[in-house]
């Protein structure tokens, strides 16, 4: 994937840092003022909200009611571990990512390799085929819930009706799973760009030759592609956590996190505490959990991107 | 034999490609025919396929200020913040690739790490400093938050186009007696405007649909399209083909901005990972 940068880096690289180094004594270039604007701002986004988050979660703080104020403790947490909206909101969070994830990873990755053989009009199929990603996250919502998925003038209810069925209310019987319909079909075409940009860096001789040795397309792709595309894979595993993690206009705009907490991933249970039920302490203490979860991810993914990384 | 399939195509892998690429694209497809019929055509069973197209949605979202209001307010959103990001990030991302110190990796990795951070685990000191600041429903809100959670991804993108010019150009020139101004105006910026647009170009996209902050920051002044749409989630079969056609002019530039630069895009949105 990078075969190019690998190989003409490292002289590139190092020939630059001579460069640099031998032009600091001579009062050469000082980059301090053209970082400093990215840094410091970057570092004072990053560094504000989280303290407050830190400071509030230990707080005892509502919104509505003034008279609640102090020192918490570690009680917002308390009462967060033993509120069962917590866990129900943990695994919501977790079938969440890992469903959507599973699902675009195999499609997409199949879908990479069939779209990679040469095929009439591919590139007008390509553009279609990764649409979705760019349509804003409330359109697609209201698109499945309205349009498609609407008991009673949706598309498919009346498709139902014509074949005699009877429609579903797909969001009050499946509505983890009618969100998580949406979800694939807004990231599918991620995983599938990602993963066909991956295929188009192989090189081609090596598939003529396998192809001359007899293998199946089914027996290249196993054996050929998909350890081609291990890395692009993982890395695009990891941003789609990133994301999924924090998945939030989908339900607020479909099912409000209900019916109950059927839909109530960890994302919208603090929007609820916070700016619903104002409660600043107990909305801290769950954003913490979320920046914590998050960060166990973000390691290893900076891990990953930091291991191709040359400067 | 392989290379006649090569040349001629593969009927098996386009029949499917073509197949899922029309099922993936159908609801974009069918919001598309539901904006061009009237409010009770829209609802009807059977479906409606063919029907004599009416313009109406679009002459009432148009008669209707309210929807230039969010365009507009979606438009200053992106263009604002995109702006602010390039003039911010291009500076860094230039002293990055051209002048790496031993901390530059590090610099690199910290900042992909800040847009790890959930936007929702600082949901409520950001609301509670807009509210203070008297930001709720602003722009200024909107594009500053923007801004800084594109930043990090702006900068890497820059940073990998900086970085595959050929370093020699700067030497030269500045041994013609250029400084670094005007090296960075006159000699780079003409080079890396291609990189510099794909970077707006991303910019732009995550901007517009961007939607967390928008819902939970914005009430009516400073919403974006992105928070306009979201008031369609109203009980059903109302205005469904009003809510089409808004969408469809919601979602039309950026998705021809998605087209033109998905190459690009790849490398922006796996940090360079893949590309």
């Amino acid at each position: 994937m990078s075969a190019t940068p690998m190989t003409a880096g490292g002289p590139q690289a190092s020939g630059a840092q001579a460069r640099t180094a031998k032009k600091r004594p001579g009062g050469g270039v000082k980059t301090f003022p053209l970082m400093a604007p990215s840094v410091g701002l970057l570092l004072i986004w990053m560094i504000v909200p989280l303290a407050m988050t830190l400071y509030f979660a230990f707080r005892r703080y509502n919104l509505l009611n003034p008279m609640i104020h102090g020192w918490a403790g570690i009680n917002n947490f308390k009462y967060l571990i033993e509120d069962p909206a917590l866990l129900h909101s943990l695994v919501v969070s977790v079938i969440i990512v890992v469903g959507v994830i599973a699902i675009t990873i195999v499609l997409g990755s199949i879908l990479a390799a069939v779209f990679n053989m040469p095929f009439f009009g591919q590139g007008v199929a390509r553009v279609l085929m990764i649409s979705p990603f760019f349509v804003m996250p409330t359109v697609s919502a209201l698109v499945w819930k309205n349009l498609l998925l609407d008991p009673v003038d949706g598309l498919l209810a009346a498709i139902f009706r014509m074949v005699g069925l009877r429609p579903i209310a797909w969001f009050s019987v499946f509505p983890l799973g009618s969100i998580m319909v949406i979800l694939c079909w807004e990231w599918l075409p991620y995983a599938f760009l990602i993963l066909f940009t991956a295929l188009q860096s192989m090189d081609e001789e090596q598939l003529e030759a396998a192809r001359l040795d007899g293998a199946t397309a089914v027996d290249i792709f196993i054996n050929i592609q998909l350890p081609h595309m291990a890395r692009a894979i993982s890395v695009t595993i990891m941003i789609e956590m990133i994301f999924l993690l924090s998945v939030f206009a989908e339900i607020y705009v479909t099912t409000a996190g209900g019916p109950g907490y059927a839909t109530t991933n960890l994302t919208f249970l603090i929007y609820q505490r916070a700016l619903l039920a104002f409660n600043v302490g107990g909305a801290s203490a769950a954003g913490v959990i979320a920046i914590i979860l998050a960060n166990i991810v973000s390691f290893f993914l900076t891990k990953n991107v930091g291991k191709r990384l040359e400067v | 034999m392989s290379y006649g399939i090569a040349k001629k195509g593969h009927p098996v892998a386009g029949t499917i490609a073509w197949l899922t690429a029309l099922v993936m694209f159908f609801p974009i497809a069918w919001m598309l025919l539901a904006s061009f019929k009237t409010e009770v055509q829209a609802v009807q069973t059977p479906p409606l396929v063919i029907f004599k197209p009416t313009l109406i949605n679009y002459r009432d979202i148009f008669a209707e200020a309210d929807y230039l209001h969010f365009a507009w307010n979606s438009v200053a959103i992106s263009v604002g913040s995109t702006i602010l990001t390039l003039i911010v990030g291009v500076p860094a991302a230039f002293a990055m690739a051209f002048y790496p110190t031993k901390s530059t990796r590090g610099i690199l990795l910290w900042m992909l790490s800040t847009k790890m951070l959930p936007a929702v685990g600082v949901l409520v000191p950001i609301y509670l400093l807009c509210r203070d600041l008297g930001l709720l429903d602003s722009l200024t809100a909107l594009i500053v938050i923007n801004m800084l959670s594109n930043l990090p991804i702006a900068v890497w993108m820059l940073f990998t186009f900086f970085r595959d010019l050929p370093k020699d150009i700067i030497e030269a020139s500045r041994i013609d007696g250029a400084n670094l101004r005007q090296v960075l105006v006159h000699v780079l910026l003409p080079l890396v405007m291609p990189g510099i647009a794909s970077t707006a170009l991303l910019g732009i996209i995550l901007c517009w649909n961007e939607a967390f902050w928008s819902l939970n920051l914005t009430a009516h002044n400073a919403a974006p399209l992105t928070a306009f749409i979201a008031s369609f989630s109203a009980p059903q079969g109302l205005f469904w083909a009003k809510l089409s056609a808004a969408s469809v002019l919601a979602i039309a530039p950026i998705l021809i901005f998605g087209w033109i630069s998905q190459k690009q895009l790849v490398s922006g949105l796996t940090f360079g990972a893949v590309k």
